[in-house]
């Protein structure tokens, strides 16, 4: 069996869709940021652990009542709880949340007060089944965290393709990169999905994995670019990319259909992470094509136009 | 022309039953159960999949900071008093800096002496400054003392909690510094869910202390009260010993010891092992200063009594008192290595050095982590059967070679796991699953190679080779890209996204081996039997 057998598709004659298509979903993106961003001081939904706060995940043996149990808590003095179905309501999970302590000192007495509350004024046996507390000092100390880990990932892997190939395929391969993880962000807050530290690792991978994607790419350029030097760019990196399009299609489905069946059976713990990296494996196998490539032919481009020389460079040669 | 493929396939044999020993080990017997407890065994599970309770709590070093300076105000009183140089007052004048002391209304004119004196017993740890005009001085502790004691309160209050959670019963605690500040631990007790019990045990202040021995070790209470006459005096008690420590055979007796500590658990300012001139093993301990005045009087004119050391109401040890002691002494009995050990500990991490706050507690319910551990395990094997049936349908037998792969790879990851005691977590089941979908991307670059290279005309043989050693290099690369962001996860995430790094990592590393080397050599095997001109089915 075999699909994608001598495609001839002109990929770089569609960059303006590509870049049509990667803008609408990047602004879309960055305007809901903004608007979370004006509502709530944070571009998107935090999970609790950046967020600081309560969280008690609750399993009732009969179907809970929202409004019960914010009767319960009101009368044992808790102000301020959210009160949330969990798990789609077939399971009697309810998510109980209080925001940020301040007080360090304090911080646990809140857990302790919801569960009183529960077991004195609300008549529904229960069991406790994940409880979050988190002081500012951790949430903020996370956040920082999580942004440097990103970042200095993305370093780590422009000084690598710097190393090995050449500095424009490794700022090409960051920026298709990056725009995958603004827009994978960008639905979080489209969805109004919370980010927790999971999703963050889901984001991590996803820089790697679109990375793998844009290198098989650039590696069969590189090795294209050796073999004829007369052919016109912009044909060689189609050609590039037509050559490995059966691979990459038959890669990101079977990562998709592994990724797919964890969303689909992982459970709730995971759906944040399972979600982004559903979302963020079709954004990077799009990415690897319509950004990352037309961008090398665009660097070209924009040299030749100014003068400082034509071709470009046929990369180190490799020798691993 | 046929390859010698013998020692390759040993090799990949060997290293299969490595991989499995280090799943299952010596498993009980060959049943489902046995195999799934041996495995359990072998291989750590986190938090988030066996429930238990996580707790990030933090030090508040400042106190022992503070303490510690308010020893050393008192000190400076002492000497400036016993070298007849008058002051006006020695305080702390900012809270939120208990580093600084500050002496004023000191003579101008004895401004060179009290600055000598503070120069010669002062200096090692603290900055002195001052002594002008207006006859103040400012002592500052030196930033490296400062940060070396809260460094020591930390080490303190982690051996402490260990020792309060070793009461508790349970199994692999993981009690740390965190990595996020320099004053934070983390907590990890597997199993936990009753928070609020655990909480008291961390914070009760069991106290240690030495008293005064009137009279034991006795049978039991009634011959220890008949020692004293049938009463017991206000000012003695009757405190009972504990077999742990030294003899081991006293965990009944009982001893009457003076009411009134000689030395308070808080006045121990370091402890550790050591041997005495004659070799034996001891424990030196040192005192803070007012406690060493207060020892050295009643050493000195106790010399040849006995002392008891007491650790939560219980007699731990009781000492000869050789010769007066000051501020630094030892305890000297008959120790093994092991106790020596303890008892020093004991005698540190009697009562926590500082107070802690709580920064973060994450729960986990038993019931929750099973069934996490039960979607985690379907995912993964529907995602694993998914993508085997596919390579099986899309490749023919050659497919047949990449399951193969797929599997060790399996293996190997997880045989990791139980070897180097990493912590499966849920992200990490995810991670393994990530490997399956990731992993398989190498079959199919080294295939789809395969494929183009038959297509341009090559025999199988050429095509294989042709096909290998070209996908080689992207392999390579992508590997490469995904440890780094991996690589990076590990050193930034905590608890159970660094489980995801790690079986990411492993599972990849292993990648490079199953996908590359071992279906490089099922290949050649099945070439060996083919007939020349046939080509590989792909």
């Amino acid at each position: 069996m075999e699909l994608f057998h001598g495609v001839n598709v002109d990929w770089l004659g569609k960059k303006w869709y590509f870049l049509g298509f990667s803008l609408i979903f990047s602004i879309a993106g960055i305007v809901s940021m903004g608007v979370h961003w004006a509502k709530i001081g944070s571009p998107v939904p935090l999970g609790v652990d950046f967020r600081g706060g309560t969280q008690i995940q609750v399993q009732f043996q009969q179907t809970p009542d929202a409004n019960l149990i914010r009767q319960a808590t009101e009368a044992a003095g808790v102000r301020d709880a959210k009160i949330q179905t969990y798990g789609g309501g077939g399971t009697n999970e309810m998510l109980i949340s209080l925001p940020e302590q301040t007080n360090e000192a304090a911080l646990d007495a809140g857990r302790t007060q919801i569960e009183n509350a529960l077991r004195t004024h609300y008549n529904n046996p229960f069991t406790v089944r994940n409880v979050q507390v988190v002081g500012p000092t951790v949430g903020h100390q996370l956040e920082r965290q999580a942004g440097l880990a990103t970042l200095y990932s993305l370093l780590g892997m422009l000084i690598y393709l710097w190393f090995r190939f050449q500095l424009i395929y490794g700022v090409a391969a960051v920026v298709a990169v990056f725009h995958d993880t603004l827009i994978t962000v960008g639905i979080f807050a489209l969805l109004d999905k919370e980010i927790s530290l999971t999703v963050i690792a889901a984001i991590l991978t996803l820089v790697g994995y679109s990375m793998n994607d844009t290198i098989v790419v650039f590696d069969r350029i590189r090795e294209n670019l050796r073999l004829s030097r007369r052919e016109p760019l912009p044909d060689l990196v189609n050609r590039s990319i037509n050559q490995t399009l059966s691979r990459t299609v038959l890669t990101s489905g079977l990562t998709f259909l592994t990724v797919l069946s964890l969303y689909i059976f992982g459970g709730q713990v995971l759906n944040g992470f399972s979600f982004a990296l559903v979302v963020g494996i079709l954004i990077g196998t799009y990415s690897s094509i319509a950004v990352a490539a037309p961008m090398l032919v665009a660097w070209q481009e924009w040299r030749s136009g100014s003068g400082k020389g034509v071709a470009l460079p046929a990369a180190k040669r490799s020798k691993a | 022309m046929k390859k010698n493929l013998n020692s390759k396939i040993a090799a990949i044999v060997a290293v299969l039953v490595i991989f499995v020993y280090g799943i299952f080990g010596v498993p009980s017997g060959l049943s489902g159960k046995a195999l799934l407890e041996s495995m359990t065994r072998h291989i750590h599970l986190g938090l988030d999949l066996r429930g238990g309770a996580h707790l990030i709590l933090q030090v508040v070093v400042s106190e022992a900071v503070s303490a510690e300076t308010d020893n050393t105000v008192a000190r400076i009183q002492q000497d400036l008093k016993a070298a007849n140089l008058t002051f006006s007052q020695i305080y702390k004048p900012d809270p939120a800096k208990p580093e600084v002391i500050r002496i004023e209304g000191t003579n101008p004119a004895q401004a060179s002496a009290v600055r000598s004196l503070l120069d010669n017993k002062y200096s090692g740890e603290y900055d002195v400054t001052g002594g002008g005009g207006d006859g103040s001085f400012a002592v500052t502790m030196k930033p490296l003392v400062e940060t070396a004691l809260e460094e020591k309160t930390v080490q303190q209050a982690i051996e402490t909690i260990r020792d309060r959670v070793d009461t508790l019963g349970v199994s692999e605690p993981v009690i740390q510094e965190y990595g996020l500040g320099k004053d934070e631990i983390l907590v990890e007790l597997p199993g936990i869910s009753d928070l609020d019990r655990v909480k008291a045990i961390i914070q009760s202040t069991a106290r240690l202390e030495i008293h005064a021995v009137v009279g034991g070790p006795y049978q039991d209470e009634q011959a220890a009260l008949g020692s004293v006459g049938g009463t017991l005096p206000p000012d003695e008690e009757l405190v009972h010993g504990s077999g742990a420590l030294a003899t081991g055979s006293d965990a009944d007796s009982v001893y009457v010891l003076q009411r009134v500590s000689i030395v308070a658990g808080s006045d121990f300012r370091s402890a550790d092992p050591g041997t005495d001139q004659n070799g034996l093993r001891n424990v030196r301990f040192t005192l803070t200063n007012e406690a060493g005045d207060k020892f050295y009087d009643y050493t000195s004119a106790n010399v040849g009594h006995s002392m008891a050391v007491v650790l939560g109401g219980r007699v731990k040890e009781v000492a000869n008192i050789k010769s007066a002691i000051r501020d630094s002494g030892e305890i000297t009995g008959s120790f093994s290595a092991d106790e020596v050990e303890i008892l020093s500990k004991m005698l540190r991490t009697g009562a926590l050095p500082a107070s802690l706050n709580y920064l973060e507690d994450r729960t986990v319910g038993a019931s929750l982590g099973a069934d996490s551990i039960k979607e985690g395990v379907t995912a993964a094997v529907v995602g694993v059967l998914v993508v085997m049936a596919f390579m099986l349908v899309y490749y023919k037998s050659s497919g047949i070679n990449a399951d193969l792969a797929l599997f060790l790879n399996l293996v190997i990851l997880l045989g990791f796991m139980g070897f180097s005691g990493a912590t499966l977590t849920l992200p990490g089941i995810a991670g393994v699953i990530l490997t399956i979908g990731m992993g398989v991307d190498s079959n199919v670059l080294i295939f789809e190679r395969i494929r183009e290279e038959i297509r341009a005309g090559k025999a199988a043989s050429a095509a294989v080779d042709q096909g290998f050693a070209h996908a080689w290099t992207t392999i390579f690369d992508t590997h490469v890209t995904t440890i780094v962001s991996a690589g990076i996860l590990f050193l930034f995430g905590t608890g159970p996204v660094k489980g995801f790094a790690v079986t990411l990592t492993f599972g990849l590393a292993a990648n490079l081996f199953t996908a590359v080397y071992v279906s490089r050599v099922i290949f050649e095997a099945h070439l060996n039997r083919m007939k020349p001109g046939q080509m590989v089915s792909i």
